[in-house]
């Protein structure tokens, strides 16, 4: 046990000390939205912008940028970006987006890939991805989440300690992934994950609804411009508030269950995540976030990526129902005991 | 009343499956029901549709036992009057759900283990109808094309397909619902329900074969009728139906909370697995 906080901890001092020496000027501006061609903002019946539809966010864009590409946040086209991978500098798994290091992560999901989805004919060409020559989901010269704070990086460790010390004793000691609590990538900021990338908008009278099908985590967003609920509820997705601003739907959300993690990092009761919609063609949302939380990161940083418009469905996730996983789980860890 | 629709039953099944659903709507409309109380004009959308936006929940008992009931101890002895069984006058119309003689000795069974059985204790989705009427909001969102039925409880959600109906690739625990308007009561056909799901927490339930017509009208500025008629061959001698209103959330903060109530079934569901088993039955 006293091994195993140790090695994390000095495994965190390298993290955080190799992105110290990486840490630059904080870039928090995006791209502008590629200028549209012959088309119009579809609205909605009471004149939003119309961003109803079934989405995918399935990206092979790693979120933190490869070393070797340094401050270059995009190819320059098709063909850069094919020598570039064929150079070993793309990062992401054979099916999704790349995660940081997987010992950041304190419920233990940190692995690069949750299933080699390629394995199920689920990666390559099966999978409608939106185009783009973006080098890394985070967007700025460092292209990467920044560092912990120190205190920040002490919660991580604690947890992780706590978490691997008692990791069979209980179903609430597992992550909460495998206990179908929350999968981690919903957030917001709504990260890709390697399958089951599919998102539903669906826009009523002063709300704004997203289903993920992962893990059929559903926000009902006002609009109308009322303040946050109460401090005291935390939520595992947050509380979240959206207003308008021009044709872009930018969301609020604060209030995380001290639990979550974004990215890898437990959050902090100020953590605020701002994100922002916006239709830019007719099968294209641009997706924009920003991660604020000075207890939690050195100063904040943004992410971006487009999600594409597909046909069919979300279908349901009954991940909790079906979770015959974790009574196996234990059951093995109980006969192990045994022995 | 029971030997009236005991003469009921037996006279119906003599009819075609046409006929009865004839009767149904004869004795429909014979009977007292708010749908058709006074003709209050829904407001319309900006697309012209029936306004049903809003977070709606119902104010009835029907979630411990849809059939008429009075207050009974909780399953708990040590929760007490805290979590008894609150009489109701059901929302099963003419009273009695028609089950086939094994189907309503398993309601029985049910009932009598309904601690390890009931989907709710162990945080299931509560399927289609329950969700409606469990002692939690639910909110509509109304799209253009589609419309978000999103549950408190359990996170658990419904895209209503307003388009041309689609089939569902599989059984579901919120099943599959194409929606389409008649004047202005939202209707909405729900299959392919899988058979995991009760109706109430007095064990009555339905097979894999249950399909639900479910219609939403508004009836006032704050308030919905809501009616399911129930259709499931392998468990009911007819068609049967339940009908309740449901009531806006009106605080005017009012929005969805989150109960993700995984963590509060883990205990009940694995505590057996644990390495140090927890001592007594409370935190």
């Amino acid at each position: 046990m006293r091994r195993h906080v140790l090695s994390s901890l000095i495994a965190l001092v390298a993290v955080v000390s190799l992105a110290s020496t990486l840490a630059a000027q904080a870039q928090v501006a995006a791209k502008p939205a590629p200028a549209a061609k012959a088309w119009t903002m579809p609205r909605t019946p009471d004149g939003k912008p119309d961003l109803q539809g079934v989405y995918s966010n399935a990206t092979t864009i790693p979120v933190a940028r490869p070393a070797n590409l340094g401050a270059k946040e995009f190819y320059t086209d098709e063909a850069d970006k094919a020598a570039s991978a064929a150079a070993g500098g793309r990062g992401g798994g054979r099916g999704g987006a790349a995660r940081p290091a997987a010992a950041a992560d304190p419920e233990g999901n940190g692995l690069a890939v949750h299933y080699d989805t390629s394995q199920f004919g689920l990666g390559g060409p099966t999978v409608k991805r939106a185009a783009s020559l973006r080098t890394s989901i985070i967007t700025g010269p460092e292209g990467r989440v920044p560092a912990l704070t120190p205190d920040a990086a002490k919660r991580g460790a604690e947890r992780r300690a706590f978490q691997q010390e008692h990791q069979w004793d209980s179903a609430q000691t597992r992550p909460l992934a495998e206990r179908c609590v929350t999968w981690g990538f919903e957030g917001p900021p709504m990260m890709p994950v390697g399958y089951n990338s599919t998102l539903q908008i669906v826009q009523g009278q002063g709300f704004v609804s997203i289903v993920q099908e992962m893990i059929h985590d559903t926000r009902v967003i006002p609009t109308d411009g009322r303040p946050h609920a109460p401090a005291e509820i935390k939520q595992w997705m947050g509380d979240s508030r959206g207003h308008w601003e021009g044709d872009t739907l930018v969301v609020e959300t604060v209030n995380y269950n001290p639990l979550v993690s974004i990215q890898g990092a437990m959050v902090s009761d100020v953590a605020k995540v701002t994100e922002r919609f916006t239709r830019i063609d007719a099968d294209t949302v641009q997706y924009q976030f920003t991660v604020d939380d000075p207890k939690t990161w050195v100063k904040p940083f943004s992410g971006e990526y487009n999600m594409v418009k597909i046909g069919g469905n979300v279908y349901e996730y009954a991940c909790h129902e079906g979770n015959y996983g974790m009574a196996n789980n234990l059951s093995g860890a109980r006969a192990t005991e045994k022995k | 009343m029971r030997i009236q629709s005991g003469k009921m039953q037996s006279r119906l099944t003599k009819w075609s499956v046409v006929a009865v659903a004839g009767a149904a709507i004869c004795l429909l409309a014979v009977m007292p029901s708010p749908a058709q109380a006074p003709a209050y004009k829904a407001p319309k959308t900006k697309d012209g549709k029936a306004d049903l936006n809003g977070i709606w929940q119902a104010m009835n008992e029907a979630n411990w036992d849809i059939r008429p009931h009075g207050a009974s101890q909780g399953p708990v002895f040590s929760l007490g009057a805290a979590y008894s069984t609150p009489a109701g006058l059901g929302v099963v119309e003419g009273g009695d759900i028609p089950y086939k003689p094994e189907a309503a000795a398993k309601q029985k069974a049910n009932y009598a283990d309904r601690l390890k059985l009931d989907p709710e204790v162990k945080c299931y989705m509560g399927g289609v109808p329950r969700s409606t009427y469990m002692p939690y909001p639910f909110q509509i969102v109304q799209g253009t094309d589609t419309m978000m039925f999103v549950y408190e409880y359990a996170g658990a959600v419904r895209v209503i397909n307003m388009a041309a109906p689609t089939k569902a690739p599989a059984d579901s625990w919120m099943g599959w619902s194409n929606g389409h308007w008649e004047g202005d009561s939202l209707v909405v056909d729900v299959t392919s329900l899988n058979d995991q799901t009760w109706f109430d927490r007095a064990g009555n339930w339905h097979s894999d074969q249950l399909h639900v017509i479910e219609r939403y009208t508004r009836i006032g500025p704050d308030a919905l009728q809501y009616e399911a008629t129930i259709d499931d061959p392998k468990v009911f001698t007819r068609q049967w139906k339940m009908s309740m209103p449901l009531y806006r959330r009106m605080e005017k903060n009012a929005q969805l909370l989150e109960y993700k109530c995984v963590e509060f079934a883990e205990e009940v569901l694995y505590g057996h697995l644990r390495k140090q088993p927890l001592k007594g039955d409370s935190k």
